[in-house]
């Protein structure tokens, strides 16, 4: 179905967030550090006070009041400790944004600088073991003897693999309109995943009953995560309008998105893996070194997936993570996933080279019965069905394996494979559905548009579970006054709102008038499965023997992802998502400045995503799955799943094309040059 | 970003008059309204050229003739450009984006300033930036910087496209000035950073570029390379502007390299042309042409893979242009 919002859309009609008309509204700008690390002697707004327009000054000369509640990146001015090169630690408001900007550049802090420390290394004496890594899952596991079985394998692969900063950026940058009314509530247009935990973290923040914050994000412009809980903005904009006394916004720029709104942990990743003579697998051991900042723990979950890919005996993974003074890393599409399944899966692939195995074959002798470390059944498994069709396609059949010897002039082809999975959860969800005076009718759910097609398929699956046109359904979505729902990521929003979305309408069918549903107790008594979809990512790469260039001539996804609700806005999410995988695979990467903190190329002239020239042939093909064990749709979750390998399979297919193994991300002309030319 | 005035001049000499301290002129704005956003550029008076009568590209003789704020777009697209000098035609159509091209100006282009990401932050020290204060490119982020001809204050590279075809073609650059006109050689309007990296021209101030001039292409085939890592909008890694004459008898009759991404200035590699003039037309003294040029390379540690990938680039554009 086309995207119902899509003619406001292109036609310059969406609001979004720092577009709403607010009468009265004013500016806030934010002043950031410029050190790593140490303490701030002073921050001397005298100057900027006195310059056309300026309304207050916000610091931690006079921190404005917060909850005990605050903490971490949200806990602005309350401390004079500065944690990252960047970090918020004052604010203009003003009657313009120039006024604003301007005047932030005239206020003095004095800080008393400390040697600062960024930089993230597998030997790091602070490296520790968190209590457990996103989303509450174990930090390290450990079944059977790892050392065993590497000693007893014919094959052994025991590689190091690393992946840069990476940022998320969204198209529509972070922000925020806070506006108080006379009784102390308080609206914020902001730029949220999820509107009902933005609020209650907003509340958490400010010391105020939940039924006293309301957040609005009717349209958001992309957010890959970096949108998932409230960012500094949101409460800047609450703080100065309640400073002030008047609504006010505050819209990031490109650099401070770098700066404050999270990203994702660089990794380094170690592996073993050992393999018997017929490619089983004996023992997998996947260990990550990650970091985040000193003002709060984010422990992404990049050895994860290893715990569910492959069967064997000897199955250790573990998360170590370092504490820099550096901004808090965050969710970034597929966190733990992306990362830790391109070092997972380019390791298959050497193993399979090792152990002389097709790497399609090697996957396919070591396919678990049970979820590897759970011992659980699955509700649905197809990576085997997914590599078959994608080996058709692509016609692997005809490849011949041996690295470095397909020559077009300078150009050496090569391709490319590896297995893509992500969870398939959903969590509770409220929804209501009525029937309109006129006929229609209307479906809530604090649900978020993205940009990934939410209210599209909402719509969809409301139309179906009611049996009517889906042109007599409206969907509204975007408000935490409307039922309580989770937010747009781990690839849950479709599957949590919908299920509550059916169970809303299945009750208005029944009653005629109105129903409403809350999910709680149907998913507390979900039966005890490893929910996950998988996918198998082929890729055809050009490199130049002259230029190092390595172009990206054909990228073929096949997923098993369940019953997809809405095809075109499948395509969309997984090419969407092997398109960032590209990025990952060949350019992005965002630098850490060692010698005066924070980061470089902060902006996306230098941050390089693919253009469209990049992107030269893209498919997205997927095997229809009935499974029954997820939720009322049959649906998993399809937002991140198209990112998760991609970038496995082109470092796979540089191999295949040049035989050299790059082992660390973005696979630059410059690597391929100093390892090869 | 700093208060500025505006003003908009009608002809050159209104323009040049119009100069004073504290001034800049205002082109397509695509390089320098960024910088002034970024508070790194803060003039207090901006006099718009983009509109003087200098948009016109026209045949004097056997020369070419561009006026200086013809747009990117035009001067690609020109039927004349196109068929007598393709390398110049390619080298503006690799550079930025159909949007930026429209409105970015042949001057504005030629006087870019380096992408250098420590010139770009304020925050940070930069001596082409604040003199002086130091050059924190060199012991940190410089993978797309400098390998020839840097010094120890700068090792910053000029980011233009279209200035390497020219070098390569030897155009001429006008400009007018309160002390009158005068034509400056390409190469020779972009100089080494030395020890004065804050400039990087030989530009005196309020001189105005009003044209460039482009002598009969040279004989032979001419051709313009451009590597980056991805396929579109980016700047050069490394660029090669290059022409190739072979004589019936198979040696170098005549030939022009010119290298982008490798120095301050649009690099002409002189020594190269040298060693090839007269001698066979062979991968073999392709790549002894390269190695002579590249001797005089002093590469960092994140931007030593320029030398190999200069080397390959020279010896693959020659060996395409010989065949
Ligand atoms: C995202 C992005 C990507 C880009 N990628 C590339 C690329 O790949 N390759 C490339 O070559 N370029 C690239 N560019 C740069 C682009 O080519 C330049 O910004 C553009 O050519 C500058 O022209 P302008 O007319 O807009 O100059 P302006 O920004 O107006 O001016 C630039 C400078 O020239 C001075 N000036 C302007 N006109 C005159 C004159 N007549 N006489 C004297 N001084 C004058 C100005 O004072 C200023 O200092 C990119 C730019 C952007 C924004
Ligand atoms: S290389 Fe030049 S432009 Fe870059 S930081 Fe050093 S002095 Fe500044």
């Amino acid at each position: 179905m086309n995207r119902i919002e899509g003619r406001v859309k292109v036609t310059g009609l969406a609001t979004y967030a720092a577009e709403y008309p607010v009468e009265g509204l004013v500016h806030a700008f934010p002043v950031q550090s410029q050190i790593a690390k140490g303490r701030i002697r002073q921050v001397d707004a005298a100057q900027a006070l006195a310059m056309p327009g300026v309304l207050a000054v916000l610091s931690s000369e006079d921190p404005p009041e917060l909850a005990a509640a605050a903490s971490g990146e949200l806990a602005l001015f309350q401390s004079r400790e500065v944690a990252y090169r960047g970090q918020l630690v004052a604010a203009v408001v003003a009657d313009t944004l120039d006024n604003a900007r301007a005047a932030a550049a005239a206020v003095r802090v004095g800080y008393d600088p400390d040697d600062h420390d960024v930089s993230l290394r597998a030997d790091h004496p602070g490296l520790y073991k968190p209590d457990t890594v996103n989303p509450g899952l174990p930090t390290d596991t450990e079944k059977g003897d790892v050392e065993a079985g590497l000693a007893a394998a014919a094959t052994v692969v025991e590689v190091t693999y690393a992946t840069p900063v990476l940022h998320n950026n969204p198209m529509e940058p972070h922000a925020a309109i806070a506006c108080w009314d006379d009784e102390g509530r308080l609206l914020v247009y902001d730029t949220a995943q999820g509107t009902t935990w933005s609020r209650d973290i907003l509340a958490r923040v400010l010391g105020l009953p939940a039924d006293r914050v309301r957040v609005v994000s009717r349209h958001v412009g992309g957010g890959f995560g970096s949108k998932g809980t409230p960012r500094p903005q949101a409460v800047l904009a609450a703080l100065a309008a309640r400073a002030v006394g008047r609504p006010v916004k505050a819209v990031l720029t490109r650099q401070q998105m770098f700066d404050v709104t999270g990203y994702r942990t660089p990794t380094i990743q170690r592996l073993r893996l050992g393999a018997d003579a017929e490619g089983r697998l004996t023992a997998l051991e996947h260990v990550a070194y990650e970091q985040s900042s000193t003002l709060e723990e984010f422990a992404e979950q990049t050895a994860t997936p290893t715990r569910i890919m492959y069967a064997t005996p000897a199955l250790r993974t573990a998360h170590r993570l370092v504490r820099l003074d550096v901004a808090t890393p965050s969710w970034m599409r597929a966190p733990g996933e992306a990362p830790g399944m391109y070092a997972l899966e380019s390791a298959m692939d050497e193993l399979a080279y090792a152990a002389g195995m097709d790497p399609i074959e090697l996957r396919v002798v070591n396919e678990p019965d049970t979820e590897p470390h759970s011992g659980l059944p699955y509700s649905s498994r197809d990576l085997v069905g997914c590599l078959r069709e994608g080996a058709r396609r692509f016609e692997w059949e005809r490849r011949d394996p041996a690295p470095g010897v397909r020559r077009d002039g300078e150009w050496l082809v090569g391709t490319g494979v590896a297995a893509s999975t992500y969870p398939a959860r959903r969590r509770p969800s409220r929804a209501r559905a009525v029937r309109r005076e006129d006929g229609d009718y209307l479906v809530q759910v604090a649900a978020a548009d993205i940009g990934t097609g939410a209210r599209t398929a909402l719509t969809t699956i409301a139309a179906g579970a009611l049996g009517v046109d889906p042109d007599q359904v409206h969907v509204e979505l975007g408000d935490s006054d409307l039922p309580a729902a989770p937010v747009a990521g781990g690839s849950m929003g479709t599957a949590s709102w919908g299920s509550a979305v059916v169970r809303a309408c299945e009750e208005l069918k029944s009653d005629g008038r109105e129903g409403v549903a809350d999910t709680t107790e149907e998913i507390e008594g979900d039966a005890q499965f490893a929910r996950h979809a998988f996918g198998a990512q082929f890729a055809e790469v050009r490199v130049s023997s002259v230029t190092g260039e390595v172009r990206v001539s054909r990228l073929l996804g096949v997923f098993a992802a369940g019953h997809i609700i809405d095809p075109q806005l499948a395509r969309s999410q997984f090419i969407g998502g092997m398109t960032m995988g590209m990025g990952m695979a060949l350019m992005e990467e965002t630098l850490t400045d060692e010698e005066f903190g924070g980061f470089l190329r902060r902006d996306l002239a230098q941050y390089h995503v693919p253009a469209c020239a990049d992107v030269r042939d893209v498919e997205a093909v997927w095997l229809d799955e009935r499974d029954v064990e997820l939720n009322p749709m049959g649906s998993k979750g399809i937002g991140e799943i198209g990112i998760v390998g991609t970038a496995a399979a082109i470092g796979n297919a540089v191999f295949h094309a040049t035989g050299h193994r790059l082992r660390e991300l973005p696979i630059t002309p410059a690597k391929i040059l100093m390892s090869r030319f | 970003m700093k208060t500025f005035d505006y003003a908009r001049a009608d002809s050159a000499a209104e323009a040049v008059r119009d100069h004073a301290p504290g001034t800049m002129y205002l082109g397509g704005g695509t390089n320098l309204v960024d910088l002034m956003r970024l508070g790194v550029a803060e003039p207090d008076r901006l006099v718009d050229v983009s509109r003087l009568p200098l948009d016109r590209i026209e045949q004097a003789g056997d020369r070419v003739r561009i006026g200086a704020t013809v747009r990117n777009s035009d001067l690609a697209a020109d039927p004349g450009i196109r068929a007598r000098y393709p390398m110049l035609a390619r080298a503006v159509l690799t550079g930025a984006s159909g949007q930026v091209r429209n409105v970015a100006t042949v001057a504005g282009n030629l006087l870019q300033r380096t992408r250098c990401a420590y010139f770009q932050d304020v925050t940070r020290p930069c001596n082409k930036r604040r003199p002086g204060s130091g050059c924190p490119a060199i012991a940190g982020d410089h993978t797309n910087l400098a390998i020839m001809g840097a010094s120890e204050a700068c090792v910053a590279t000029h980011p233009s496209d279209m200035a390497v075809a020219l070098t390569a073609l030897g155009a001429e650059v006008h400009v007018t000035g309160t002390g009158g006109d005068r034509v400056i050689p390409m190469p020779g309007l972009h100089r080494l950073p030395g020890d004065e990296p804050e400039r990087d021209t030989v530009l005196e101030p309020g001189e105005l570029i009003v044209a460039v001039e482009l002598p009969p292409p040279p004989p032979g085939a001419m051709v313009y390379r451009k590597v980056r890592e991805r396929a579109s909008f980016a700047f050069a890694l490394v660029s090669i502007a290059a022409a190739l004459d072979v004589g019936a008898d198979g040696t170098v009759a005549g030939c022009r390299i010119a290298l982008g991404g490798l120095a301050h200035v649009p690099w002409r590699a002189e020594r190269a042309e040298q060693a090839l003039l007269g001698g066979p037309a062979t991968g073999e003294a392709f790549l002894r042409a390269a190695e002579a040029e590249l001797e005089q390379a002093s590469p960092l540690p994140r931007n030593a893979y320029k030398v190999p990938l200069t080397r390959n680039l020279i010896v693959s554009t020659l060996e395409g242009l010989a065949s």
